[in-house]
């Protein structure tokens, strides 16, 4: 479970998060939807432990520990796993030998061993095949040269492998066409269980015609501002965002 | 009014001419290599040892940085070679090797020449007077090449000890490396000076790889100077992949190589050379395009970290037309490390057509260490494709942040992202025994680094 509690946020003096309140249950799929710039990915990032923000008020709690004195890499080992609205390039560094670093790392964190390659690589074959891998693009450089669905459909794979306890998307529907959106979608609902809880973040409601959430939020100036079932991006994809758009009235 | 400023001589430098005075009458040499020795050191006295105001040297002041010059190392004594022996019979004997202890050409403990190739000693050549070799011995400091008359190379050309002069027969193709191994073998502080050369047929291809070796275990090697040159002469359609590992030494040694190369037409030259766990080096490289259609990569990777001072200059004159020259150098600075990169690219008015890319990258890890960019070209030809470019800079915040976020900690997202930047140039040697020798190398380095990056461990954490 996931709660993020009256959470302030700040990049050089300049308010981006206000008091957010959020909790998604285990087993849960919340949807995030608001306006360019109400700070969706700001929380993502500040969930995943990025330090480029100032945290001025609230906690972020994950399976009861609070996240925010904790380092990136001992967030994922807890459990959080953030897939990037653009994931990173990093050339010189082959996937496979990416994949198997980071999946050790986070065993050795949680006190398990870690896997002998013949194990890895039956588990990163069984995953890639799902998701249209081949096994050329394993064994270029991480993400270079890769294509904007590509480098997302490496993002899934990598949450299939390390199988967190919460996942958040951020925008990872942004740059799909159709059927990259499906496989995307299908590698996500695949990873749907009792015991994980996603936060899905997007502009549009097609992604959510794939993955159905549980509940939507509407995220306006930093805060929630409204929260529904999934009907409320149905209605949201109808009347836009101009209802929220405004800036809340200086009292 | 004008003044003339003598500069004082350092003890350095006077120690040196004492050295030259009472040695030269028992260094190896007919009577044209003691005039040539002669005239070498007048040129070195003139200037004394190069310093900031020398344009090319103005980086590595060693005037300032080499307070003391060492006595030069003698021959190595009986026990030295029988360890040495020892060591190298342990390590694979198939190899073909060619080793210089303290300066000095050991046949004994070279083997596995294989046809085509023949190797004399520095001392012999200098003594039988073989013009031709003499003239490519002595090119860069009598020529008017780029960079004749710096005065390390006339110093070299001075006090050279020994060293080997190796010739390949054309058409002589042989797929493994030629060793040339290094050793450091003086229980006591010295200096050493060596000359070599390697003369690749037309036609022929082989692979120099070159190597440090220190008797001594790490923390007990005595303080070193090596002064070592090699000239190469590369024939028409000749085929060079030169490697050299440049390790090993200790905080207070200096090495300064000096690397000429003079290619024919259609040659093919590639120069890497990796420099790490060392005190202060200096590499020069003088290359030099005479026939056309050639092509030469230089690059190399300097993992420095402490005081450590790494400096690697460059010329490249393009004299012939049509020859193509890249250059890439990386650098990852740590602590108070200084690195230095200079490289000049001088096209010829007849070199139409020349291709001239230069890159020099540097990754600063800490806010002390210093990077010195300066990229030169002189254009004479009006029909090239020449370029510079030169970067500074940390490592990615956001690649940093996307693989922690994947569970790697900080020291091991920046292992990673650091391995990766200097074994791209690796991945390119074409040899997998070298790729994982320089890995390996590179990998060594990186866990060795000070974890002062480490962030702090988090309070009540349990050690």
């Amino acid at each position: 479970m996931l709660e993020v509690k009256n959470l302030s946020v700040s990049i050089n003096g300049r308010k981006i998060l206000d008091c957010l309140d959020l909790t998604v249950r285990d087993g849960e799929v919340a949807a995030l939807m608001g306006p360019n710039g109400s700070g969706k990915s700001t929380l993502s990032h500040v969930i995943a432990g990025r330090k480029d923000y100032t945290v001025e008020t609230g906690e972020i709690v994950l399976n009861g520990e609070s996240l925010l004195d904790l380092e990136p890499d001992v967030r994922a080992a807890k459990g959080l796993f953030l897939a990037f609205q653009y994931p990173i390039e990093i050339p010189g560094v082959a996937t496979l030998t990416f994949l198997k670093a980071s999946l050790n790392a986070q065993r050795k964190r949680r006190g398990q061993e870690e896997l002998s390659t013949p194990d890895f690589m039956k588990r990163v074959k069984a995953v890639a095949s799902k998701l249209k891998i081949n096994q050329d693009m394993l064994k270029r450089a991480l993400n270079v040269g890769f294509s904007g669905g590509e480098k997302k459909r490496m993002d899934i794979l990598q949450m299939a492998l390390l199988e967190p306890s919460f996942a958040i998307l951020d925008e990872t529907d942004s740059g799909l066409d159709i059927d990259a959106l499906r496989v995307v979608a299908q590698g996500v609902n695949a990873l749907r269980a009792p015991g994980r809880g996603f936060l899905v973040i997007t502009h549009y409601q097609r992604l959510l015609d794939y993955v159905v959430p549980d509940s939507v939020h509407v995220m306006a100036h930093g805060r929630i501002v409204r929260s529904g079932g999934k009907e409320l991006a149905v209605e949201l994809e109808k009347s836009g965002y101009r209802d929220f758009n405004a800036e809340p009235a200086v009292a | 009014m004008s003044a003339d400023i003598i500069q004082a001589r350092t003890p350095a430098e006077s120690l040196l001419a004492s050295t030259f005075d009472e040695s030269k009458a028992r260094l190896p040499g007919n009577a044209c290599v003691a005039k040539w020795r002669e005239d070498a050191f007048k040129v070195f006295t003139a200037s004394g040892l190069p310093h900031r105001r020398i344009e090319t040297w103005h980086y590595t002041d060693l005037r300032s940085l080499m307070r003391e010059a060492l006595p030069v190392a003698a021959a190595p004594g009986a026990a030295i070679l029988s360890s040495l022996r020892k060591e190298f019979a342990a390590d694979g004997a198939g190899a073909a090797r060619l080793v210089l202890v303290d300066g000095f050409f050991v046949p004994e403990l070279s083997s596995g020449l294989p046809e085509g190739i023949q190797v004399r000693s520095l001392a012999s050549v200098l003594t039988d007077g073989r013009s031709d070799l003499l003239a490519l011995l002595a090119s860069q400091d009598l020529g008017q090449d780029l960079g004749a008359r710096d005065t390390i190379v006339a110093l070299n050309a001075a006090l050279m000890q020994d060293g080997v002069v190796i010739e390949v027969a054309p058409g002589t193709v042989i797929a493994e490396p030629l060793h040339l191994i290094h050793v450091a073998a003086s229980p006591v502080p010295a200096a050493h000076f060596s000359r070599s050369a390697l003369i690749l047929g037309a036609g022929a291809s082989i692979r120099l790889s070159e190597s440090c070796h220190a008797v001594y275990r790490p923390g007990t090697v005595p303080a070193s100077h090596a002064n070592a040159c090699l000239i190469l002469s590369l024939g028409d359609g000749a085929r060079l992949t030169h490697t050299a590992m440049v390790t090993g030494t200790v905080a207070d040694s200096v090495r300064i190589e000096t690397l000429v190369a003079r290619l024919g037409a259609g040659v093919k030259f590639d120069s890497f050379a990796l420099v790490s766990g060392i005190g202060l080096v200096r590499r020069q490289l003088f290359v030099r395009f005479e026939g056309s259609g050639a092509e030469a990569r230089l690059s190399g990777v300097s993992l420095l970290g402490g005081r450590e001072h790494a400096d690697t200059t460059l010329f490249v004159d393009h004299a012939a037309p049509a020859c193509v020259s890249r250059e890439t150098y990386k650098y990852i600075l740590d602590e108070e490390a200084t690195g230095v990169f200079q490289g000049k690219i001088h096209v010829a008015p007849s070199a139409q057509k020349t291709d001239g890319k230069m890159l020099s990258r540097a990754v600063l890890l800490s806010d002390r260490a210093a990077m010195n960019n300066k990229p030169e070209l002189e254009i004479f030809a009006d029909d090239v494709v020449c370029g510079h470019g030169a970067t500074c800079g940390g490592l990615d915040a956001d690649q940093l942040f996307y693989l922690q976020t994947r569970g790697l900690t900080l020291p091991e997202a920046e292992a990673l992202l650091l391995e990766a930047f200097a074994g791209e140039l690796i991945d390119g040697l074409g040899h997998d025994g070298l790729i994982n020798t320089f890995r390996c190398e590179v990998k060594a380095w990186l866990s060795s680094r000070p974890k002062a990056l480490m962030p702090p461990a988090p309070a009540g954490a349990i050690a």
